[in-house]
């Protein structure tokens, strides 16, 4: 096939689409000739990292995905899970790290949209939004300005679309220098037997493209986030989309207009890819070919090409297959939301993947082979060399304890995010329980009584230093918020997060994380329904903490018997669920005030997480539990101050114990507040889950055996402080 | 109350706004799209809800203050028809004319989406009339751009005719620039027209009315309302 005005293919063309020799090879063997210049910019968006999870995929086949309430597992735009009543969740969380590096802000914006058009896409209406970010060290000249950029962006585009941005995550760290992540994830509600799915059906039917017109942005964004960054990332901006979320937002009303008028036979939003991925899912899924004809497709810009309108990542953008006898009605529809319409394309019976313009045939493949024949690694790994367990004993006390609790609540891991979710609207739709700065965001379903627990959770300081473990406690941390609201874990969306793949360490980590998630999932009855692989996290050779993200979502029967961190009142018990051994290897506390990020991190027993777990629930639902807070990131100390910080109640303790018991990292533990703390132990007992009281609450101050008082309020200042003093760049230093 | 929700595109908060009206009133509003020409017949209530009208691109309300719809809304203020506008509303409101002065970016630059308390600065209004003098309450914002702005004279004017119903303060009551989280003009979070017929609010008193949920402060704002309404009919 000769196209006139296309670049002849060459090796070294080839290459500059990200496609090793022999992956080209294998498309010379699959399609008997060499490919236009459309057809290898085509393979190349289809074979990346990104779109074909090629080095994931045999690992990933190792996750469990099912439950008798997982409706959809992974393979769709997202998971969907049955929470009774005829609704379902649909729900999914991806990354957007390259382009929120080389521009923050619309970086991000495009991230959320990306997401919240895969959840609408099923015909859900999004209700919640997350997002977990990693940023590099506060220290790093560019660090501020990659917050600010993308916090803006995320906030920019939630706010104006009218989703509640309700919890999510962010961290700091030198190891994301040069590579920020953002993972966001999107939660909407859908009736259960109205999900819509991408598989087209039907021989010559029209497939309609809805939604902004196709411009030059964002060509090859799939290909650019499936490499490494070297010193030239900020060259790469054009690969970069423009966030619109007026259109976006004209697009969810629009879409759920038609689908509740029956219009719909299959629906495709553009993302990665643009419209060759969006084009080639809906004809692959339903066993049929695709026509399409680029002559038609709304353009921003005049003369684009074939290649570029095909790997256009233009945001805002929708392909569906509309039934005939409802064309008008959704057209009418279209045209009162003011968006751009046109039929671009037929169904066919060849299975083949026709593409024209100009009167020429541009692309003639199989479109079957396209996605199922990209090439699958079974790259070589190494497993991480395990680190030495760090005995508690040894690790010196440079402070007081009540300096250590001070100064650690004003660390960047540690403080107050305020700064970030007050810029994100977490109030819109009117159903928000539980604000971000719990365990778990709490959102109402409809009316009520249901509502969801919503979390993301990862601890990329134990995934380095052990990945199996560090997948497993990502999973658990993620229940146990969930269970420290109230709820009912069901299931998750994994967004993984890691370094280049060819290097066998970084695949040892992968291969780890994953097996430790997998066996967490397993244990806890927590599957995985969707989730993202981001590979290549790497700048200048060195590669990203190992940060694969876990969504949850978890199910309350009736709100009004959940549970907030806050004290609620002076004179009540203070209790300690779980055993506590000091366990200080890759504590906050280790790195943070001891200088040292060093050790084996905490090892997670997945059954006595259930155990424990499952007794705090219960305690929730059965109204024993006034208050309760799940102990993560700093410890004992610093969960119990969170507690007394957001109510404004102090506590007395009286136990005397060591550093290692106040910040020591152990897992499957939680703080619970009572009135009656007679009662909780004997069914503690009853559990077989250790129990402990330290002390009890009341007053201003937090006071602990042998230490200086320490006032609530000035500890709340200081958490406080801050994060809006570093974006104001008002420390010194940093 | 027989209550008109004006819907333009990019307009998210009307369905908050339904749905308080109909737990307060127990009646649904219409929905009013921006095309329209006339509002329902026997509309005594219009409201003009949260969100980023076309987007919000250009300067916010902008865009919305010259919808067709707009004709309609102000042939009802001009006989002296209620009509209340939220967050985007209150700049639609205006950009429209039908409300002096401008909201301009926060005094921070930055979306600030939190709890705040307002001072009812008088209770013998349609729109206070669910409240007492003095009182505080406690209702969210989720703005860029709520920093209220007017010239010396018409802010003197504002003050002098008692037309400023609503200001930031201290959770004690108390005006202090710490409360103002937009820095506005005087504190300013609502004013009304001339006519007292037009109230222009930032916070979201929508989002506050459910006990299951939350604090109820922003109930008393539609059930003065309400009660207003029905005495009238």
């Amino acid at each position: 096939m000769a196209i006139r005005n296309e670049p002849t293919v060459t090796p070294q063309l080839v290459a500059e689409h990200g496609l090793k020799p022999d992956e080209y090879e294998r498309i010379l063997a699959l399609i008997g000739r060499t490919p236009t210049f459309t057809e290898l910019g085509i393979f190349s968006a289809m074979w990346n990292e990104h779109c074909s999870y090629k080095s994931s995929k045999v690992h990933l086949r190792g996750l469990p995905i099912s439950a008798p309430w997982v409706i959809q597992g992974p393979g769709e735009n997202a998971g969907v899970i049955d929470i009774g009543d005829g609704l379902a969740v649909v729900f999914k969380m991806e990354s957007h790290n390259h382009p929120s590096y080389i521009e923050p802000y619309q970086g991000a914006t495009t991230g959320v949209g990306g997401i919240l058009r895969d959840v609408f896409t099923m015909g859900a209406r999004p209700i919640a939004c997350l997002d977990a970010l990693s940023f590099g060290d506060p220290k790093h000249p560019k660090t501020r300005q990659l917050v600010a950029g993308v916090v803006a962006g995320v906030g920019g585009y939630g706010n104006s679309f009218g989703v509640p941005t309700v919890g999510g995550q962010m961290r700091f760290h030198p190891r994301y220098n040069g590579n920020n992540l953002v993972n966001a994830m999107a939660v909407g509600l859908a009736e259960a037997d109205k999900i819509f799915y991408a598989a087209a059906s039907g021989v010559g039917m029209p497939i309609v493209y809805l939604g902004s017109k196709t411009g030059r942005d964002g060509i090859h964004g799939a290909t650019m986030a499936s490499a490494e960054f070297g010193a030239d990332a900020e060259e790469k901006r054009p690969t970069v989309q423009v966030g619109d979320p007026f259109s976006e937002k004209l697009l969810l009303e629009a879409c759920l207009e038609i689908m509740e008028k029956d219009c719909v036979i299959a629906i495709q939003d553009m993302g990665a890819a643009g419209l060759t991925c969006s084009a080639v899912e809906m004809g692959a899924k339903g066993d049929l070919g695709v026509d399409l004809d680029l002559d038609a497709v709304p353009c921003r810009e005049t003369g684009m090409s074939a290649y570029e309108m095909m790997l256009s990542e233009s945001q805002e953008r929708m392909l569906m297959v509309l039934k005939p006898e409802k064309e008008q009605e959704a057209a009418a529809i279209f045209r009162k939301w003011g968006l751009d319409f046109a039929i671009v394309g037929r169904t066919t019976p060849t299975q083949r993947f026709i593409v024209r313009h100009g009167g020429d045939v541009m692309v003639d493949l199989p479109i079957k082979e396209l996605g199922d024949e990209a090439p699958v690694y079974n790259r070589p790994f190494v497993e991480t060399p395990k680190r030495a367990v760090i005995d508690a004993k040894d690790v010196k006390h440079p402070m007081a304890v009540a300096d250590a609790l001070e100064t650690l609540l004003a660390t960047p891991e540690l403080c107050s995010k305020r700064w970030v979710w007050e810029q994100y609207d977490h109030v819109i739709g009117g159903n928000t329980v539980q604000r971000p700065g719990g365990d778990a965001a709490v959102v109402r379903v409809q009316d009520g009584p249901k509502a969801l627990a919503l979390t993301a959770d990862v601890t990329p300081r134990y995934c380095e230093a052990d990945p199996y473990e560090g997948g497993k406690q990502a999973v658990a941390e993620a229940w146990r918020n969930i269970t420290a609201v109230g709820g009912r874990p069901l299931a998750i969306t994994d967004n993984l997060n890691f370094g280049n793949p060819e290097k066998p360490e970084i695949m040892g980590q992968f291969v780890g994380c994953i097996r430790g998630i997998g066996e967490a999932c397993k244990a806890l009855d927590f599957p995985v329904v969707s989730g993202n692989v981001s590979l290549y996290n790497e700048t200048n050779g060195r590669g990203i903490l190992p940060t694969p993200t876990i969504g949850g979502v978890g199910l309350l029967d009736d709100f009004t018997r959940s549970a907030t961190l806050a004290f609620k009142t002076g004179g009540e018990a203070i209790l300690l669920i779980g055993d506590t051994a000091g366990w200080l290897g890759q504590s906050v506390y280790l790195r943070d005030i001891g200088g040292r990020e060093e050790g084996a991190p905490p090892p997670v027993d997945l059954a006595v997480e259930k155990r424990n777990g499952d007794l705090v629930r219960s305690l929730i639902v059965d109204g024993q539990a006034t208050a309760v807070h799940d102990l993560s990131d700093g410890g004992l100390l610093v969960a119990l101050a969170e507690m007394a910080m957001a109510s404004g109640i102090g506590a007395t303790l009286d136990a005397t114990e060591d550093h290692a018991f106040w910040f020591g990292e152990d897992q499957a533990r939680y703080l619970v507040t009572t009135r009656d703390a007679d009662a909780v132990t004997a069914r503690a007992k009853a559990a077989g889950v250790p129990v402990r009281r330290l002390g009890v609450t009341g007053g201003a101050v937090l006071t602990l055996p042998g230490e200086r008082p320490i006032l609530i309020t000035k500890l709340r200042d200081r958490h406080e402080a801050w994060l809006p003093a570093y974006m104001a760049d008002a420390i010194v230093g940093a | 109350m027989k209550a008109a929700i004006l819907v333009f595109p990019g307009i998210n908060r009307e369905r908050d706004m339904a749905r308080t009206l109909k737990l307060v009133s127990g009646r649904d509003p219409a929905m009013v799209w921006h095309a329209e020409t006339a509002l329902p017949a026997g509309t005594d209530l219009v409201v003009i809800p949260g969100g980023f009208s076309y987007g919000d691109y250009l300067r916010c309300g902008a865009i919305a203050a010259r919808a067709p719809v707009m004709d309609a809304v102000r042939a009802h203020a001009a006989k002296g028809g209620l009509v209340l506008g939220v967050c985007n509303g209150f700049q639609i409101l205006c950009e429209s004319g039908l409300l002096p002065g401008l909201l301009m970016r926060n005094a921070g630059l930055k979306f600030i989406c939190r709890d705040v308390y307002l001072r009812v600065e008088r209770a013998d209004t349609p729109f206070t009339a669910g409240y007492k003098k003095n009182q505080v309450i406690r209702v969210p914002v989720a703005h860029g751009e709520g920093n209220y702005i007017a010239d010396g004279e018409t802010i003197a004017k504002l003050e002098g005719e008692g037309r400023v119903l609503y200001r930031y303060a201290s959770p004690d009551g108390m005006i202090d620039p710490d409360w103002n989280h937009n820095g506005a003009m005087n504190a300013i979070a609502g004013i009304v027209s001339e006519r007292g017929n037009v109230l222009g609010m930032m916070p979201h008193p929508e989002n506050h009315v459910d006990a299951a949920i939350g604090p109820t402060d922003g109930r008393g704002l539609f059930a003065g309302l309400n009660d207003h309404l029905a005495k009238a009919a």
